[in-house]
Parts: structure tokens; sequence; C-alpha cells
């Protein structure tokens, strides 16, 4: 589903990755861990399009097709999700609101009409239901004054409404306490299926013992150093970084 | 907002005033252009005036004709030049067309984009409808409501030859002929305008639009408007239209006069999108406005205004808190962008006791455009337990516009609460992205966050007003991103 080739990207001249190899086919769970600032959120924000960043080597490609020359919203068109680490506040846009204009323009990018009222409503219920998100919260700003776990529930439910195809999730298990973890994940494993596949940028082993991986690997310094399996995680939760530097 | 769907909207829009077809006596002459006593008389005589309104016209032109244009205002602009136009021009009927193909395409594309039915269309760009059977009845119906409660709505032209003693007695009380330059010029020359009276304790059944007002002849260049609400009663006033207003005039200097007697509320909401000129900052209406209500005891005067149009603005919806206890409100959204100019805000005056002002105000700034508020509150010596809230948001878009905020703050008693809150912000790339990444593409994004931005002014506003705004703000920052 996703091939990362030899990719380099730099932000205002400073080389940020330095060649990254990665391939996720449908149906995997990967895991990326590393230390902060090796780089993970600037691959899940290249994989995403963000314009600030160049690639100046390598490509990304989505189911054999070369993302260079698609803007942000073409890519989300395609299927790409990214769950922020830092969620953005929209003052005055209520959740509900921004949800609905994200799943409408992606229908319009496909051609399709507008949902109608009566069936977004009835999704959004649905799925406020599977994360356990209270309806009064849907009416509130877009992400303004919630808490760090509120934002990163939210960006689930997003994510729930939009059915990604390649959902990045980039630290999303950081500010949920124990059984909000749980919910999310929870969350996150009933939309998984063989047709789609999920990326999950961690600092600790406890996200990955409800979304279970079948792949682990350790970004540092802009590179990929090590991969393995699931137990991967836990011996860098036993020993660190350093080892692998 | 989610009650009104677009279909209830163009439903509405379709079974509006027709408003051509009732015009017997279209005027094609004009005036030679240049002012003085003579016209002005000319005009009043052509309006079939009583003597007292030609005496209260000529008065007004003797103070205009002493007076400077001001230029304390943060725009710039070449002056208009007063004896190059012609101060009476009846309405004169724009050549019919045969069908909408005949019509510019980029302003059928706007209308589109709002969402105006084919009907309401061609109503816009004088297109011969067929539609007229319906929309008399509709707008007979409408006639008759109004009368069984004894509300007058009607042209001021009207109201001064068959309700004299109203118009005399109130009119100019509010905005004296003294005022300014523009409300001098204004009372000296004005074409037309709307009167509405609500009598004691009735509460009008219905938004007045001008939409609905027969005999209107165009939006005139120098429009008068009159609304008195007698004790306790209840008026919402529609001004305007989000249809895009192309108008060869490039002055526009109108005067509106609220009274709200003791216990009597007025709402009056405005949507103006006068022609704000091209991409390169040609053409364009200036529009030189003065509005300002008074209320009496226990009464209440909201001005919500949605100011998407004109090249140079100059506008500031006033309250006179004259009685006890009387509350004035202003919400504003301001839009500009390319090379628009506009400074506006309100005047809050607090004379009575226990009176209290709140101020909204937004300012969007897109383009190289200059966008600036400009606020008093005044509390008097009198007003004991005045209060007033003032909040002050701008939003900037790129880097070559300006917002500004220029808030007076006079206060002669001390028991006065004052609070004022301002924010400046901008469209962050970051919000962008989010956006972006979620499929919505950046003009979309844009609209979202300037919608939400100026949320607590368009939930002010009428329902279906509130939805044709929603959509004109959208409009009118299209291509404000590279
Ligand atoms: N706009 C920028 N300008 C300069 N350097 C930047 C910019 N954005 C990111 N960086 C740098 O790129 C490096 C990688 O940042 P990134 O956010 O991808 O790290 P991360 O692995 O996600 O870290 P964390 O675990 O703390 O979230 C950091 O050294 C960061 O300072
Ligand atoms: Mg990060």
């Amino acid at each position: 589903m996703l091939q990362v080739k030899n990719l380099h990207a730099s932000i205002n001249d400073k080389e940020i990755l330095k060649g990254i190899n990665l391939e996720i086919k449908a149906g995997e769970v990967h895991a990326i861990m590393g230390p902060n600032g090796s780089g993970k959120s600037t691959l899940s924000a290249v994989i995403a399009g963000k314009e600030e960043y160049e690639v100046t080597e390598g490509s990304v490609l989505l189911n054999n097709e070369d993302l260079e020359d698609f803007a942000p919203e073409e890519r989300a068109h395609k299927g790409i999700f990214l769950s922020f680490q830092y969620p953005i506040e929209i003052p005055g846009v209520t959740v509900t609101n921004f949800i609905k204009t994200a799943i409408n323009s992606t229908r319009k990018a496909k051609g399709l009409e507008d949902l109608p009222a009566k069936e977004m409503l009835k999704l959004i219920r649905e799925k406020a239901d599977l994360l356990e998100i209270d309806r009064k919260f849907l009416s509130r700003s877009l992400n303004e004054g919630f808490s760090g776990g509120e934002k990163k529930r939210n960006e689930i439910f997003q994510m729930a409404m939009l059915e990604p195809k390649l959902a990045i999730l980039d630290e999303t298990d950081s500010g949920l306490d124990i059984d909000a973890l749980k919910v999310v994940a929870n969350g996150v494993n009933k939309l998984k299926s063989k047709d789609n596949a999920v990326l999950v940028i961690t600092h600790y082993q406890r996200l990955l013992d409800y979304i279970v991986p079948d792949f682990v690997h350790v970004l540092h310094n802009g590179k990929i150093v090590k991969s393995g399996g699931k137990e991967l995680a836990l011996e860098l939760e036993e020993k660190g970084y350093d080892w692998l530097k | 907002m989610n009650k009104f769907t677009e279909d209830d909207l163009k439903k509405e829009l379709e079974t509006k005033e027709y408003e051509y077809g009732f015009y017997t006596d279209i005027e094609a002459d004009k005036f030679p252009i240049g002012l003085n006593e003579d016209v002005v008389i000319a005009i009043s005589r052509k309006k079939n005036e009583p003597e007292w309104m030609t005496e209260w016209r000529l008065e007004a032109f003797k103070v205009w004709k002493e007076m400077k244009e001001p230029e304390w205002a943060n725009v710039r602009y070449e002056k208009p030049k007063f004896q190059e136009i012609s101060y009476y021009s009846a309405p004169i009927q724009k050549p019919k067309l045969d069908s909408l193909d005949q019509v510019d395409p980029e302003l059928l594309k706007t209308f589109e984009k709002l969402g105006i039915s084919i009907d309401e269309q061609k109503r816009l760009s004088n297109v011969a409808v067929d539609i007229v059977i319906d929309s008399v009845s509709v707008a007979t119906t409408f006639k008759k409501t109004l009368n069984e409660k004894g509300i007058i709505f009607c042209p001021i032209s009207e109201a001064i030859q068959e309700h004299p003693e109203l118009v005399r007695k109130h009119l100019g009380t509010i905005v004296p002929t003294t005022d300014n330059f523009y409300a001098a010029l204004n009372s000296a020359v004005f074409s037309d305008g709307s009167f509405c009276y609500i009598p004691k304790g009735v509460t009008c059944p219905m938004e007045l639009s001008t939409y609905f007002r027969i005999n209107e002849g165009g939006t005139g260049q120098f429009e008068r408007t009159l609304v008195i609400a007698d004790e306790g009663s209840f008026v919402s006033y529609l001004e305007g239209c989000t249809a895009p207003a192309r108008d060869e005039n490039q002055l526009h200097a109108a005067v509106v006069e609220l009274i709200a007697l003791d216990n009597a509320e007025i709402k009056y909401s405005t949507v103006q999108n006068w022609f704000p000129g091209d991409k390169e900052g040609k053409g364009g209406v200036f529009n030189f406005v003065t509005k300002r209500g008074l209320c009496e005891k226990n009464a209440k005067i909201s001005w919500t205004q949605v100011e998407t149009g004109s090249a140079v603005t100059w506008k500031y919806p006033s309250c006179v808190l004259k009685g006890d206890n009387s509350v004035g409100e202003f919400y504003s959204i301001a839009v500009t962008n390319n090379f628009q100019q506009a400074d506006t805000g309100t005047k809050m005056i607090h004379l009575g006791k226990n009176t209290k002002s709140t101020i909204i105000s937004k300012g969007v700034s897109a383009g190289k455009s200059q966008n600036s508020y400009r606020g008093l509150v005044q509390i008097g010596p009198r007003a004991h337990n005045a209060r007033n809230f003032s909040q002050c948001d701008s939003l900037l878009m790129g880097d070559q516009c300006g917002a500004h905020t220029f808030p007076y703050i006079e206060v002669k008693n001390k028991s006065a609460q004052i609070e004022h809150e301002a924010t400046t912000s901008k469209i962050g790339e970051d919000q962008l992205f989010y956006c972006n990444q979620r499929g919505i593409d950046t003009e979309k994004a844009i609209a979202l966050i300037v919608n939400g931005f100026s949320k607590e002014v368009l939930n002010k506003l009428p329902m279906e007003f509130a939805v044709e705004a929603q959509k004109l703000l959208e409009i009118s920052l299209e291509g404000s991103v590279g």
C-alpha cells in the first residue's frame, strides 16, 4: 500500500529525513519508535504532503502511485489520514461542522453528492458512540480548550468518520489516561481490516499492547536504524535507544 | 443555522417581490450635473413635496455648503467631485434582456455560488421574468398583514405625502442635517428610501425587508431611512441584499434614523455588498453612511452588519441610550480584500441610568486591504451604573493587509464599568494544513475559518440572512491566497 523509497526531506535547508525506506502492505500495522527529534513527525508530515518540507531525494508511493504532485487534500482524498501529535484549534468551528465539511469535501472529490444531513448525523452518532464521545462535545469549537486527551480522542473520531486507507497516528497515546487509551485503541482496532493499514508512532510499549504491530521500526537521526517484530518494542522499553546508536 | 435549509432559502427567494412591472412612470431624464439651490428645489418639486420639506432640504444644503469633507478616517481615496455629479436621476430602466445568456458570466457565477434561484437571477440582472402574477399576490398578502396591524412600511417619498405629521416630527431628529458632511448632503438631495412605523404594543409579525417594498426605484445614491418603533413595539428590519450590487454611482451617502420609544425594540440588520472595485482596485463604490438610533426608557436597538462590498466604507451605526435601562448593541463583520478600505465601528452614547451596550466587531482583511475599527463609548455624567463590553477581533490573511483598532472611551461617571478586549490573529499555515489533511481544500478551509471567526455575529442575523451571509463571506475572500 505505502512505499517510502530512500526518502530525503529537509526544512529551511536543514536535512531531517536522511534516506528512509519503508513498506507497508494492506492489512498490516507498523510502529515507529525513536528518540525525540529523530524525525517521526516529519516523516508523517511529508507523507501527508505538508508543503514546508522539501523532498530532495526519493519518493513516497501510495498503491504504486507517486504522491509527489499531489496536494495534501488530494492525498487525503486518496485515503491518507494523519492523527496529529498536536491537533490544531479552529475557533468557532464546531467538531460536527468540521467533520461534515471534511466528509463532503472528500465525497465531492470522488464525484459524490453531499451526504444527506440525516445520514451524516447518524454516522456522527455511531462513531461518537464507538469512541465514547459525549454528544455535547460535538458542538464545541474544534480543539479549542480541549484537554490533551480530548484532542487525541477527537482525532480518532475523525479517523473513524473518514475511514482512511492508511492511518498515521502520531503519538496518539500521549495525553490519554488508561481508560481513554483502551477506548481509542479499541476504536482503531475496530476499523482495521485487510484492506487498510496503520502506522503508529509512539514512545511507549503500552499502546502496542492494545494495537499490536506486525513490525516495529526504530527511527534515529532521520534513518531507520532497526526493524523487527513486536518484541523489539519490549526490548526498547527495557534498554532504551543508546545501544542502537 | 440548522433549521433553515438551502431549499427553504431558494423557495423564499423565488417568492420574493418582483420589482419591475409596478413602475409606470420611469423617467429617463437626468438633471444637469452640479448642485445649487435650484437643483435642491427641483428635486423637491419633482417629488411633489410639501413646502416644509423643501425648506428642510434647503436648510440642509446651506449647512452643507459651509462644511468640509471629513479627513480623519483611516482611508485614502480621491474625493468625489461634488459639482460633477447629477443629483437627480429617476430610476433609469436598464436594457431588458431576453435571456440569461446575455448577462455577464462573472455575475452569473456569483449568483450560482450564492444559490440564487434562476428566476431571482433573472430579476437581479434585469431579464424578463414570467412569474409576476405570483409575486404580486405575495406582495399584496404581505401588505395586508401589515395593514391589519397598523404598521406603515413604504417608500419615504410616499410617507411624506401620506403621513406628513409623522415624518415631519421625526425626520432629522436623530441625525440632524448639521451632523456631518455626508448627512447634510443626504438631507439636501436624498432621492428616496424607506419609512416604517410600528404602532404601540405591536410586534411586527415578519422581518421587514426592502425586498418587499413595492414601487422601489432601485437603491438610490442618497437613501434615507426612518424607522419608528412606538412604545412597547418590536420590529426586525433587513436592509440590503447579498447579490452583488453593481452601480454606476460612485458615491453613496445614506442616512438611517431609528427611534425606539419606551420599551420598544428595533433589530436592524444589514448586508452590504456594493461593488468593491476590481482586483487592481479600480472602480468600486464609496459608501459614506450615517446610521444612528435613539433609545428611550427600557428600549433596545441592535445593529448587525455584514460588510463585504464597497471600495471605501465609512460607517458607524450608533446608539444614543437616552432612556434609563436602555440597551444598545452592535455586531459587525467587515471583510476587506484586494484594495478595499473600511473604517467602521460604532458609537455608544450612554446618557440614562443603568444603560448597557455591547460591541462585537470582527474584521477580516486580505489582499492589500485596510480594515479599521473605530469606536466611541461615552458615559455621560448622569449615566449611573452604565456598562459596556467591547470586543474587537481582527483576522489577517497574508502580510500585505492591515487591521487597525481605534477605541475611544470617555467616562464622566465613576460608577461606569467598561471592558474592552481586542485580539489579532492570522490564519496560520498549520490551520490550513490541518484542514487540507482532512480533505478540505484551502479556499474552503479559509471560508470555514472565517465563518468560525465571525460566528458570534452571524448568529445574530435572522436565519435567511445568515445563510446567505455565510456564502457571501466565502465569495468575497476568493482568490485571497495564492
Ligand atoms: N520548521 C523547522 N525548522 C527547523 N527545524 C525543524 C523544523 N521542524 C522540525 N525541525 C527539526 O526536525 C527534527 C525532527 O523533528 P520531528 O518533529 O520530526 O521529531 P519527532 O521524532 O517527531 O520528535 P518527538 O518525539 O519529540 O515528537 C527536530 O530536530 C526538529 O527540531
Ligand atoms: Mg513528533
